[in-house]
């Protein structure tokens, strides 16, 4: 690694700092401009007409907007996140025990499906045009197309409700040990995989194939190497940095774009924790979460590009 | 039931006679009430002295075991303070965990829970309530009458949120006038206080929950064990409660929050919950083909309606309000928008489910003739606005447009406006004129009208302004005698349904399911899931 590539990830990381500050701002903007009232939408129908002015003003309603915003900022950069207004909870606290529960989740989607995806594009590409690739392609295809509840409710027709085998509702607690979490996260994990299998594996195909026309493959070919040891060995490598921007946008969704898988697995992560709080205009929650999830894509994008940067040797040793 | 009811109430020779005699059959209940009042006793508690008795649950309960709810309506922003609670889920955890000083019977009666018996002076403004001696909090300590009165003036104080801050607004003081003694002074007479103080945010708290409101602590048959707002609640049973013969039989109670309706079936299906809420109209058929579920169907309170701003043009007309309220056919959209789950609605917010329900009053059914007659009165040939967002009620799009047609046969032409479910509350309902929206009931008939159609009611959401109304509505609340109360609603009732700005097409019912080994199960009017009382007062059949 030489300084050069460190001053670069510098930057990155100063860019990736900037623009979070930028997108703090709009999000700030952006949960001003919601409709409604937070104190009428958290008291809901049945609210007495004081008893939302109350709260409005305990809530500090009354103040300009950009003094509750340098506020905000400040007690972020202090590593507090505030409270919620709905119910009044620490938000730091509720919102990491759902965050790592999407992080859980996440995670062991990502383990079976980034080695799966990958191994698939191989083997798709080393039988390219034959039974193998049409039948990797076909399923992942059906798969991508059809949307992610109807392959959730169908697990849980055949896995849960016909067999058996593994619980509907994937609800996790504190006190489950680890293999109970896996058991219960089985049937998500598995509609997330099949969700963004199609996309990595067919970036991966397609990623190997165009480098698989370049005249050192031809030489590799003639040296005698087999195939799968030509794709694995010298194509795969220089194929990664388009794989890995597709493998991170993909790791992205499994964080910030899972709440539909969530509501139907009853799977308490963060996409329903902030869909609760934005029916009741719970504000300083919203923009908790909305940072949180803008951090996640720019720290994942931002990773990307450093992959890129350190597996490519032109990026590494500019001219 | 039976433990409850020989303190409820301060036992008359003539009350025991009249309690053999109903129980009989020798007598009926509405002439039983009749004879009670005359002898002075403390008359909401009469009723219960009956029904307690003479309408016993069958079935033997069983102890052990933890009992499951999947129920949609837990959201993550909930809390354990009861004076915050909206929805079902916490209206379900809240009545299995704390208690109120009354209960009201699937009878509309009023029964006794921490108080043991309630008398009124005989102007319905004084009402001493005797509180159950030697009751425990979750917390070691004895329920007196200072937690009581901290209890109540928590919610009536005009700086909290309370739900039940309207209800506390009739109140004048509430004082502590023995160690087992609350007595409470009401501003108007109110012949209704012991029922509106069994409001389910009216849950007795040690110290009132002054220090700590969402500590979770309350005198239930459950106490708290752990509380995931939106995710999952639980807790078990508490040994040191009063009246284990009535309430908690699992050794541990669950909800577990399960908002999409797809999912709460099929946990119901795989057996990973007991019991669930809000079973959709159109799966029914289906979920009862299945073996080992049951469902239960409860016609209640519960209401959907359009209503309309009596001063706003052009519903200020009440020829119009009267072409609209002819031009919806009523049967058409319970057998469409419900499946049939509900029953047709009479354009006044009470039904059957209410104590003292006007039953003489003729139905209003759909003529589109009669509708143009009064349509053409009115004078009016623009286009009407009707609001409508799914989240008005389950349906409401749907609905609306069907009103919409129905209107069209009688020469009406409406407009059909789509709102964000978003904000749809705090915008369109009570802001705009004419919107879809729904109502799930309240304890008693003066309740309900008190809530939303007096000149003075805080969500007056037909801008129903009357000055005879509220007059009559004044005087049925403090009317003891209850044939007269029973004349006076028939008025109210009449002067809504035939010059109010409310719609009412159609009562829903409550569809939820359980699993054929849940015993315990009977329908309350009072709201869903046996009115909150599902989790305590159900069992699992070994």
């Amino acid at each position: 690694m030489n300084t050069f590539v460190l001053k670069l990830i510098a930057q990155r990381l100063a860019l990736g700092l900037l623009l979070l500050l930028a997108v703090s701002v709009l999000i700030f903007v952006g949960t001003q401009l919601l409709p409604g009232d937070v104190a009428q939408s958290i008291l809901g129908q049945s609210a007495t007409p004081e008893a939302v002015e109350n709260l409005r003003r305990e809530l500090g309603l009354d103040q300009p907007a950009w003094i509750r915003y340098f506020d905000w900022l400040g007690g972020i950069l202090q590593g507090d996140l505030g409270t919620a207004l709905s119910n009044r909870q620490d938000i730091g606290e509720s919102l990491w025990g759902r965050a790592g529960n999407t992080l859980f989740l996440a995670f062991w989607t990502a383990v079976v499906a980034v080695p799966l995806a990958i191994l698939l594009g191989l083997v798709a590409v080393r039988y390219q045009s034959r039974w193998p690739d049409r039948v990797i392609s076909g399923t992942t295809l059906t798969a991508i197309s059809l949307p992610e509840f109807f392959i959730g409710y169908l697990l849980i027709y055949v896995f849960a409700v016909k067999f058996s085998w593994f619980p509907s509702v994937s609800t996790v607690y504190s006190s489950m040990s680890l293999g109970e979490r896996l058991h219960a996260i089985a049937l998500p994990a598995a509609t997330l995989t099949l969700v963004i299998l199609a996309h990595m594996m067919r970036m991966t195909r397609a990623a190997i194939l165009n480098v698989m026309q370049s005249p050192y493959i031809e030489t590799a070919e003639l040296k005698g190497l087999g195939t799968f040891r030509i794709i694995a060995r010298h194509a795969f490598p220089n194929a990664i940095a388009p794989v890995v921007n597709v493998v991170m946008l993909n790791l992205a969704f499994l964080i910030v774009g899972v709440v539909v898988v969530e509501v139907i697995f009853v799977y308490p992560g963060m996409g329903q924790y902030l869909i609760d709080h934005v029916s009741k205009r719970d504000v300083p929650v919203v923009q908790a979460v909305g940072l949180i999830f803008a951090a996640v894509y720019i720290g994942l994008n931002m990773l990307a590009d450093i992959i890129a940067i350190v597996t490519n040797p032109r990026l590494r040793h500019p001219k | 039931m039976k433990k409850a009811h020989h303190h409820s109430a301060p036992m008359h020779p003539t009350l025991d006679t009249l309690t053999q005699q109903a129980k009989q059959g020798t007598l009926s209940r509405r002439d039983f009430m009749r004879h009670a009042i005359a002898l002075g006793i403390a008359a909401p508690f009469a009723g219960s002295l009956l029904s307690g008795q003479a309408f016993a649950n069958t079935g033997t309960p069983q102890r052990g075991g933890i009992l499951k709810a999947g129920m949609q309506g837990g959201e993550s922003t909930d809390s354990l303070d009861p004076a915050s609670w909206t929805s079902q889920v916490q209206h379900s955890f809240g009545q299995s965990w704390g208690e109120a000083l009354t209960n009201v019977s699937p009878e509309g009666e009023l029964t006794p829970r921490l108080a043991e018996s309630v008398e009124s002076s005989s102007d319905a403004k004084t009402w001493v309530f005797k509180l159950r001696r030697g009751v425990q909090f979750h917390n070691g300590q004895e329920m007196t009458s200072a937690d009581v009165v901290a209890t109540l003036e928590r919610h009536s104080n005009e700086d909290s949120q309370s739900g039940a801050l309207g209800i506390m607004r009739g109140i004048e003081s509430i004082r502590a006038t023995d160690t087992y003694e609350v007595t409470i002074v009401t501003l108007e007479p109110n012949a209704d206080l012991p029922f509106l103080l069994s409001d389910y945010h009216l849950m007795i708290q040690p110290g009132g929950g002054l220090d700590n409101p969402a500590a979770g602590i309350g005198t239930g048959p459950y106490k708290v064990v752990e509380f995931q707002p939106g995710v999952r609640q639980i807790a078990e049973r508490f040994d040191g409660y009063w009246n284990p013969d009535e309430y908690g039989f699992a050794d541990q109670i669950e909800i577990t929050i399960i908002n999409d309706p797809t999912a709460r079936i099929s946990a119901l299906q795989s057996g990973q919950v007991h019991m669930i809420n809000r079973v959709e109209p159109r799966v029914v058929e289906m979920v009862q083909r299945l073996p080992n579920i049951v469902i239960n169907n409860t016609s209640g309170r519960a209401q959907y309606v359009f209503p309309m701003h009596c001063d706003t043009a052009p519903f200020d007309n009440n020829d119009l309000r009267l072409a609209l309220k002819y031009a919806i056919n009523r049967e058409d959209m319970v057998e469409r928008i419900l499946r049939g789950y509900g029953s047709v609605g009479n354009d006044f917010p009470i039904n059957a489910a209410y104590p003292l329900f006007p039953a003489g009053i003729p139905q209003r059914e759909f003529d589109p003739e009669r509708a143009n007659y009064h349509y053409k009165k009115s004078g009016h040939n623009s286009p009407i606005v009707l609001r409508t967002s799914d989240v008005a009620f389950p349906g409401a799009v749907d609905a609306a447009q069907l009103f919409q047609q129905n209107c069209a046969e009688a020469g009406i032409n409406m407009e059909i406006r789509r709102e964000p479910g978003d904000g749809y509350w705090s915008e369109v309902w009570n802001k705009q004129p004419f919107c879809a929206s729904y109502w799930s009931g309240r304890p008693t008939q003066d309740q309900m009208y008190s809530t939303a159609y007096i000149s003075s009611a805080d969500w007056n959401d037909t801008r129903f302004y009357r000055d005879d109304f509220d007059a009559l509505a004044r005087e049925a609340r403090g009317e003891l005698d209850q044939t007269r109360r029973a004349e006076l609603y028939q008025d109210m009732a009449m002067m809504v349904r035939d010059e109010g700005g409310l719609i009412l097409p159609m009562f829903n019912d409550y569809i939820e399911a359980t699993l054929s080994n849940v015993g315990g199960w009977s329908a309350n009017p009072m709201g869903e899931m046996m009115a909150g009382f599902a989790l305590s007062k159900c069992w699992l059949a070994s």
